[in-house]
């Protein structure tokens, strides 16, 4: 695993003094390096209310990134514009030195039609709170279905491998079983099955165990836990400090749009510089954790 | 309640000792803790399961009030079976019961393809396209279908030609005379469709809005196309939604097509009024059309039924039994509780 996630705790502030839109520094070398995340200088607005307010990131390929941050913070608004599902008013994001949802044309980005989007995706996993598992269709169903459609894959290929994730995530023999027939920590293995069937770079987790009983939190860690091994780019946001002390390459605090401090695990848990970061821990980790 | 349960809970405590936490909260008699109430030994007892003499009762009750109805039915020489028999499968009636059928297939099947096709207009990003829906549903749901259908079949009168052409031009690639165009079959099928279209639209809309939106998104996040998570991801779930009262309209429909005798179309219902005013039966050949609404309907309820199960897969933990299948159980654990 790399432990060195951007030295230089770029904080929002100082990304936001620009960096032209060619400079792309991970597409030097595209074959080495798989999922190199940059963030630079997002801002999204929903009305009136500023959700992100200039938010700089970096993760290096195969790096695992853990936001944290109080409720409302903005932390799921930023992993849904790494996969556009959320337009950005303002600032871009890179993958692999590939914009995110745009195109250079001129001096302007215009937007990337549909079909464009549909395909960057498929480079980017995504896993949410509420699993979001197709009802209708059976656990290896799920996971089959986008390869086939999205990556064009024949369908007993994409069985095999679908077979081989679910045994993975140690589901195997509950292939043909209806979500709801599943336990929530089994769905949301499913849920993370069916993110890597596409073999994303990148893999986003929204608070994948919040909605999961005490006993099934960490079924779902522990799987986590072993693709953050795997050389896949991982951006977590999650309220399990624990797991995130032992993931984490760089641990990100946000808070009212903005990344306050951002660090290695030792330097944000044990440490924290901001006020705002040690009053934050100092209500969600129980005191026995926080050495 | 289970009467059975609490004699035997009562006149075994003498039996024997028992540990103290012990099923303790099953029978009231064993509240009080501190006696140290004595285990009992429940393993030798037979099971009787409850007894429910109101469920007989009212079994009784209303098999006794079918077989008085079904006694007059047979029994009171005015409904005139043998009439009925006589005209039941006669051509003149098979013939309107086809009709009945046709427009009932035609009209269902344009009225919920185009009903589709308004409902994701309504549900569009575009005002012009909401806008378009929400007033064809507004226009067709608030005039009587008796109405529309008189107007279709007379647009001969409002409309002398009709052309295809480039508008606001004299260009005409062809041009018809109106009456020409509207037959009787044509004012009715253009009537049904649009109404039904009208209606369709707002279940299939309903349909869809019941569907969460997160399966959406995540289908988006998989980079799955619009038209393949309409179809695959939102479609199936929404016919769970949509199914029980689509039937509803298409049961409707099937007698809703008798209105169409005001264009004197010989579909079922006007056929055997063309009957009963020659030979003055009135009421067996009303029967006879009502007997044959019947069979359709209880036709499409079958169908209704399967395809409903076919799309409850996942919906429901486990998917309930067929009445065949009921009906095989029943005489299994009938057959196993003689044997014993
Ligand atoms: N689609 C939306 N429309 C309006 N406000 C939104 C929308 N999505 C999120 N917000 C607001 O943006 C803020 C940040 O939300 P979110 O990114 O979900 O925070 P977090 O995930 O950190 O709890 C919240 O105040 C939320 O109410
Ligand atoms: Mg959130």
């Amino acid at each position: 695993m790399s432990t060195a996630v951007t030295e230089t705790p770029t904080t929002a502030a100082a990304a936001a003094a620009g960096g032209s839109p060619s400079a792309a520094p991970a597409a030097s070398s595209p074959s080495a390096s798989r999922g190199h995340v940059e963030i630079t200088d997002v801002r999204k607005s929903f009305g009136a209310t500023d959700v992100l307010k200039g938010v700089s990131l970096t993760v290096p390929p195969g790096g695992v990134a853990v936001i944290v941050g109080p409720s409302g913070s903005g932390k799921s608004t930023l992993l849904r514009t790494i996969n556009h599902l959320e337009k950005v008013d303002d600032g871009y994001i890179t993958i692999d030195g590939e914009l995110v949802g745009y195109r250079l044309r001129g001096n302007k980005l215009h937007e990337l039609r549909e079909k464009d989007i549909l395909k960057q995706r498929t480079d980017i996993g995504m896993v949410f709170q509420n699993f979001n598992l197709f009802p209708h269709l059976t656990a290896l169903e799920n996971v089959i279905e986008a390869p086939i459609v999205a990556l064009r894959k024949p369908k007993e290929e994409a069985r095999k491998r679908a077979l081989e994730l679910l045994d993975r995530v140690g589901l195997k023999d509950r292939a043909n079983a209806y979500p709801r027939q599943l336990s929530g920590g089994q769905q949301q293995r499913v849920a993370i099955a069916r993110a890597l069937a596409l073999n994303p770079k990148i893999l986003l987790f929204d608070e994948p165990t919040s909605a999961l009983d005490p006993e099934l939190v960490n079924e779902v860690l522990d799987v986590i836990r072993e693709l953050a091994t795997s050389g896949t780019t991982l951006i977590i946001v999650t309220h399990e400090m624990g797991f995130a002390r032992d993931v984490a390459d760089t641990v990100v605090f946000m808070d009212e749009g903005q990344i306050v401090e951002q660090g290695s695990p030792q330097e944000i848990f044990s440490n924290p510089r901001e006020p705002r970061t040690r009053s934050f821990f100092s209500k969600v980790i129980e005191p026995a954790f926080n050495i | 309640m289970s009467s059975t349960a609490t004699t035997v809970a009562q006149s075994a405590p003498s039996t024997a000792g028992r540990p103290a936490s012990a099923g303790a909260a099953d029978t009231p008699t064993n509240t009080e803790k501190t006696a140290g109430p004595p285990a009992v030994d429940y393993s030798g007892y037979k099971l009787v399961p409850a007894k429910h003499p109101g469920r007989w009762v009212g079994t009784v009750l209303v098999a006794l009030g079918l077989a008085a109805v079904l006694w007059s039915l047979a029994t009171n020489p005015r409904w005139e079976w043998g009439v009925v028999a006589q005209w039941f499968t006669a051509q003149s009636v098979v013939n309107g019961l086809i009709e009945t059928l046709k427009l009932t297939a035609i009209s269902g099947a344009f009225g919920f393809i185009l009903g589709f096709v308004l409902a994701l207009m309504r549900l569009s990003a575009s005002p012009l396209l909401v806008g378009v829906s929400w007033t064809f549903s507004w226009i067709f749901r608030s005039t009587p279908l008796l109405v529309q259908l008189l107007l279709w079949y007379n647009l001969g009168y409002l409309y002398e030609k009709v052309s295809l052409g480039i508008p606001f031009t004299d260009v005409r690639f062809f041009e018809v005379q109106t009456t020409t165009l509207i037959s009787q079959f044509a004012a009715a099928v253009l009537g049904l469709t649009l109404n039904q279209a009208a209606y369709s639209a707002e279940i299939i809309r309903g349909g869809i809005l019941s569907v969460d939106q997160g399966q959406l998104e995540a289908a988006a996040a998989l980079g799955i196309p619009a038209w393949r998570r309409s179809t695959r991801i939102v479609l199936p779930q929404a016919m769970r939604a949509i199914l029980p009262t689509a039937f509803n309209e298409i049961i409707g429909l099937v007698k809703g097509t008798s209105i169409v005798y005001v264009l004197a179309y010989s579909e079922l219902f006007y056929t055997v009024q063309v009957i009963y005013n020659r030979t003055q039966q009135v009421l067996p050949l009303l029967l006879v059309a009502t007997l044959w609404y019947v069979v359709i309907t209880s036709v499409l309820s079958v169908f209704q039924y399967y395809i409903e199960r076919h799309y409850s897969k996942g919906a429901v933990r486990n998917l309930p039994l067929t009445p065949l299948q009921k009906v095989r159980r029943f005489f299994a654990t009938h057959a196993v509780k003689e044997s014993r």
